[in-house]
């Protein structure tokens, strides 16, 4: 029994590596349906985006590269989906640099899908180095470091953005944020220039940003692949994030029984003895 | 003069715009907006510096034939190649036409730079399953603690989880991400704070100054 | 749906597999592969500052004959200005004159200590120390989680403090300030496991959707 005990503790990673394979491979091929609950802080964001009047304006920072892509690809959908619903008219920056044609390729998917034009109801302004330096200027003017669009164009030449000189004239600031620059947001632009803010941030940073929701610094926040798909089933339309979410309870029951039989192994081998 | 003068710019900078926010002056306004746009500028030539950098040291292992010299030159001529891509045709979807192809820079970022970050990135997702069986002991009452934060938190934020629960999970995560999170990050958040602007005093008053270099 | 015959999806499987080789252990496919993405991010964001940022903020402007970076008195800010204090940054190539490229680094270390100092004092510290002033009261759920997260704050801060030896008193409140910590790093290490997931998941699907076709 000792001996079945010890095995325990001395599972090859290779094997760990098979299982956590193959529990994202076969939930894949056989469609598993779990039920999903929408958290208040995700709901909140939708809420504020929905509140916001049919044509007005919002800013949709996206700071996020393609290794990260499987996480906020779906989340900037939804978003933009709900946006062009509302016919909002959209505003994104990307102060990333390895994500600016990643982002540009998303605009124009969704826009497509939902058959919006640029200038007219979006905007893609593309990237700046320094993100809190950009920030802080937007909170001036836009021009000031986006004098021009991603494409060269003069922004006063863009129908859309007539009349829009900085934040004042935004309804809402939603970043969809994979980096540090979340905090920017919140520190250099929300806190100096007073406008409302919610974040869609990777799952890594998810524990992070609840105390600024706690604080009143952010509205809301859409965390990891998690807040993608509750965004997907507020806004009714079930995608990527869906799927995801599924496949990742049972990857995530496995390595908790891995964690829980490393521990069997650990009190009953006689190693938690040795240890002490 | 060598170390004064960048001291003095340091500290020029830095005390005027610290004081401009309590100065509403439309003087100062403009000092900090001009400043803003030249640290872009400015900074847009530090990265440039960067990968220069970068290709002196590739270079000079392939030139040295040093021990793996063979990967270097696979890394310059693909630098090499994406900066002629990027110069000589489209870096930008809108550039292209209907029914054109994307054009070699586009491609590359698609289908080379895209894939092998993602897959650099979900590599850890086996590393952390194994590091999570081998380290998460219950050893001591906070190693206790920790692990079953962590288990809490990963079965209560899936669909699973509230199944096997009958909701319980979710709830008692959401709890634990509401409460003592909430506090161990504020109180990581302030003391991060605090350092933050001490570095700040530091290299205003010219005591950190190993920006300068070792001389 | 049938497997791939777009060539631009098998390159991106060819690398993908390569980096998934690292599983087995380091290989030169592996190896190869890593270098390759240094140097395509690399040139990508060479071209990406060039295209992004020097061309529209500095090389356009100066081409069309706008020199001033503001109008009126403050057009002695000229563009040029933090060009050539930009390019002053190669010095640091030289052995006899690099102690030149110091003055822009100092600029942007003046420029990034002045704000970040009053920012982080008013936007960070005293933010988070304002919402931790709670009336104590016990009278609901909300306002005891209140008080604990007050608690928690506490003793989290007292943990950090390291100028007095962590005995006695101090070293009881120092032990609930690890234990909040520790509670803190249990949930960003799920959130971590959560997000590593997500992300092979999004391999998966691309291997098997847009690869192999095996599903939709």
């Amino acid at each position: 029994m000792k001996r079945f005990f010890d095995r325990l503790i001395l599972i090859d990673r290779r094997v760990i590596f098979l299982f956590i394979s193959l529990s994202v491979i076969v939930p894949l091929l056989v469609k598993v349906e779990l039920p999903l609950e929408v958290t208040p802080e995700v709901r909140r964001v939708y809420e504020l985006v929905e509140s916001l009047p049919d044509g007005s304006r919002i800013l949709i920072p996206c700071e996020y590269a393609p290794d990260v892509m499987a996480e906020m690809e779906p989340m900037l959908y939804a978003i933009l989906r709900q946006c062009y619903r509302k016919n909002l008219k959209v505003i994104v920056t990307a102060l990333y640099p390895t994500g600016v044609n990643l982002i540009e390729k998303e605009l124009r998917y969704m826009a497509d899908q939902m058959g919006k034009k640029y200038a007219e109801d979006y905007v893609y302004l593309g990237y700046r180095p320094y993100p809190a330096a950009v920030i802080l200027s937007m909170g001036q003017d836009f021009r000031q470091s986006f004098a021009v669009d991603f494409y060269g164009t003069p922004l006063d030449s863009l129908p859309m953005m007539k009349g829009v000189k900085n934040y004042k004239d935004v309804g809402l600031v939603l970043t969809v944020n994979a980096t540090g620059g979340t905090e920017y947001w919140i520190i250099y632009g929300r806190e100096r220039y007073n406008f409302p803010l919610a974040i869609g941030v990777t799952a890594v940073m998810g524990a992070d940003y609840y105390n600024y929701l706690k604080t009143g610094q952010i509205v809301g926040i859409i965390p990891g692949l998690k807040g993608a798909a509750e965004y997907e089933k507020l806004i009714d339309q079930p995608g990527e994030a869906v799927r995801g979410m599924n496949i990742q309870s049972i990857v995530h029951l496995l390595i908790v029984i891995f964690v829980l039989v490393g521990n069997v192994g650990f009190f009953l081998s006689g190693q938690y003895k040795k240890k002490k | 003069m060598r170390r004064q003068l960048p001291l003095a710019i340091t500290f020029i900078t830095a005390f005027t715009l610290a004081v401009q926010y309590f100065i509403p002056h439309r003087t100062f306004e403009i000092l900090y907006e001009v400043s803003q746009v030249w640290l872009q500028i400015v900074g847009a030539f530090a990265m440039v510096l960067g990968i220069v950098s970068l290709w002196q040291l590739h270079w000079g292992k392939a030139r040295g034939r040093k021990p793996g010299w063979g990967y270097s030159i696979v890394t310059l001529v693909c630098l090499t190649a994406m900066i002629v891509f990027g110069f000589t045709g489209p870096t930008k979807l809108g550039e292209v036409g209907p029914g054109e192809w994307i054009g070699p820079f586009n491609w590359s970022y698609d289908n080379v730079l895209s894939p092998l970050s993602a897959t650099m990135f979900a590599l850890l997702a086996y590393f952390i399953a194994s590091a999570a069986y081998r380290a998460f002991r219950a050893r001591t009452a906070l190693a206790t603690i920790l692990l079953l934060s962590a288990v809490i938190v990963m079965l209560g934020r899936v669909p699973l989880g509230d199944v096997i629960s009958f909701g319980l999970f979710s709830k008692v995560a959401n709890w634990l991400l509401y409460v003592p999170n909430v506090a161990a990050k504020r109180a990581i958040v302030i003391g991060v704070g605090l350092g933050v602007a001490a570095m700040s005093l530091k290299v205003m008053l010219g005591i950190e100054r190993s920006y300068m270099g070792g001389e | 749906m049938p497997i791939s015959t777009d060539i631009g999806v098998w390159v991106a499987v060819f690398f993908t597999l390569c980096i998934f080789s690292f599983l087995y252990k380091d290989n030169p496919f592996y190896k190869f592969a890593e270098h390759v993405a240094v140097g395509v991010s690399a040139g990508y964001w060479f071209v990406v500052l060039m295209k992004e940022t020097l061309e529209p903020a500095v090389f356009l402007p100066l081409k069309q004959g706008r020199w001033n970076l503001v109008p009126g008195p403050f057009g002695i800010f000229l563009l040029i200005l933090p060009v050539l204090i930009g390019l002053l940054l190669f010095f640091r190539f030289s052995k006899k004159y690099n102690y030149i490229a110091r003055i822009p680094i100092a600029l942007i270390y003046g420029i990034g200590a002045g704000p970040t100092l009053v920012q982080y004092l008013q936007n960070s510290v005293i933010r988070q120390i304002q919402p931790t002033m709670v009336k104590i009261s016990f009278a609901s759920w909300d306002s005891f989680s209140e008080v604990l997260i007050a608690v928690g704050v506490v003793c989290g801060l007292t943990y950090f403090f390291f100028s007095k030896e962590h005995r006695g008193t101090i070293g009881a409140v120092a032990k609930v300030g690890i234990w909040t910590l520790m509670i803190g790093f249990g949930a960003t290490f799920g959130f971590t496991v959560m997000a590593r997931v997500s992300l092979l998941i999004g391999r998966f699907v691309f291997l098997m959707r847009d690869w192999l076709g095996v599903i939709s």
